[in-house]
């Protein structure tokens, strides 16, 4: 159903080539499955990576955006996402990587947010541009995090570089609990 | 072997900035004065290395262009002599203590997010790609590093003290940010880089009113290393790179073409 939607989101046809949209429709399936490394409770779809699945000339073509610029995992996904589609039978699908537009955590979608939140991770709030270029007293801006334990909104940064770039980490003053908060990108 | 292409030299100068700090960053791990600082330092440095790649990847192409063979990421990083890197001598300064750390980064950010600013709509697109999603990392970084400066700037006696000598010791390295050369000022030109020129300003008023919060003194000497046309830019560096590269480079070096 999801492949379906994102399909016509996409404007994707249904054409004569070697590549039907049942391919495609496939494609999305396989790759719906691909749990993100680093946080395996979401796939790289819900997280937005996968741009779109089109047919090009005859051959499928993946546009992948990548999350971070030092991202460790970005190597691992390009090499998840051929084998996922392999073992659906699409083995000559070409994977692009697509810079812009940049990805940004507003591309997460809602169900994947809910999990995250589950799984001890604060979701990300809507990446805003930051506007004070010159970065003074950031601690002291930034949005209230709900503790995604006890949901109590006395929580405070220790560090805005967490475990992995993607994450800053917190603590909650009322669980006394340390967690991670995606950060808005 | 022809004269590399402008644009080649010009890309290359933000891949090696972004590559040399990051290795610098680096030399950071397991030594950071405290856990979360540790993993801040190193994450930064991951971002710049990703930047850098970026970069890297986009010079080889620009080269194959030019040249029929573009150099690999690896090649570029691993292969190339002192002389032949591009980046701001800023970027190439010793760690120091924590406070030179700062002051290094604190400089190059501010730089950083003014100069990806502009090249975000650069008449190249791919240089606008690069600095559009490079900005939005740069935004957390110049976060830190200004906090850094005000906390140790508005801290202890000493604290105060070593901010201030960090500052007054790395500033004369900030003048080739803004003195574009020959190469710049044709690419200026023609709207492929940005115009650095413009951005001494902003970069001085927005370093300013972090000094002021953190109750430290914007340095006044007027003299520039490498401002003259002969700096990092050009591949006239400190005695410093040579070191950094003998040891970042030596598995390249003494095992060629090794793999993970």
């Amino acid at each position: 159903m999801v492949a379906t939607m994102l399909r016509r989101e996409l404007g994707v046809e249904r054409s004569a080539n070697l590549v039907d949209a049942e391919t495609i429709d496939r494609a999305w399936q396989a790759l719906a499955g691909v749990p993100d490394p680093e946080i395996p409770i979401v796939s790289i779809v819900e997280l937005g990576i996968v741009r779109a699945i089109r047919v090009e000339d005859t051959s499928l073509v993946i546009d992948v955006t990548p999350t971070y610029s030092g991202c460790p995992a970005t190597e691992t996904i390009m090499n998840d996402i051929r084998d996922a589609l392999a073992e659906r039978g699409i083995a000559n699908a070409r994977i692009v990587t697509r810079l812009a537009p940049a990805w940004t955590t507003d591309r997460i979608a809602p169900e994947a947010k809910r999990r995250l939140r589950e799984f001890g991770i604060a979701p990300p709030h809507v990446a805003a541009p930051r506007i004070d270029v010159t970065g003074i007293s950031p601690l002291r801006r930034i949005v209230a995090v709900a503790c995604p334990r006890c949901a109590s909104m006395r929580t405070r940064p220790v560090s805005q570089f967490g475990s992995t770039a993607c994450k800053a980490h917190y603590r909650c003053d009322d669980c006394l609990e340390p967690f991670d908060y995606f950060k808005p990108l | 072997m022809n004269e590399p292409s402008p644009l080649f030299d010009y890309v290359l100068r933000f891949a090696d900035s972004d590559l040399v700090l990051a290795q610098r960053l680096g030399e950071w791990v397991g030594h950071g004065p405290a856990l979360e600082e540790d993993i801040a330092l190193t994450n930064v440095g991951l971002d710049l290395l990703g930047q850098a790649r970026l970069w890297f990847a986009y010079a080889g192409e620009v080269e194959a262009q030019s040249h029929g063979r573009g150099r690999s990421e690896d090649e570029l990083a691993f292969l190339r002599d002192g002389s032949a890197f591009r980046n701001l001598l800023l970027s190439e300064q010793p760690n120091g203590n924590y406070a030179d750390t700062m002051a290094r980064q604190f400089y190059f950010d501010q730089w950083h997010m003014l100069v990806l600013g502009s090249l975000s709509s650069s008449r190249d697109p791919r240089i606008a790609e690069i600095a559009a999603k490079a900005r939005k990392e740069v935004a957390y970084h110049i976060e830190r590093s200004a906090d850094w400066v005000i906390r140790l700037g508005d801290g202890t006696e000493e604290s105060h003290q070593k901010m201030q000598a960090a500052l007054d010791y790395l500033w004369t390295y900030t003048g080739e940010m803004f003195a574009p050369d020959n190469v710049e000022l044709a690419l200026i030109e023609t709207g492929v880089a940005a115009d650095v020129r413009a951005l001494r300003e902003p970069w001085l008023a927005n370093i300013g009113r972090v000094l002021d919060v953190a109750t430290l003194a914007l340095p006044t000497v007027a003299w520039m290393q490498g401002s003259n046309g002969r700096g990092g830019k050009q591949g006239v560096h400190s005695e410093h790179l040579g070191h950094m590269l003998a040891e970042m480079q030596f598995l390249q070096r003494a095992y060629p073409g090794s793999q993970w």
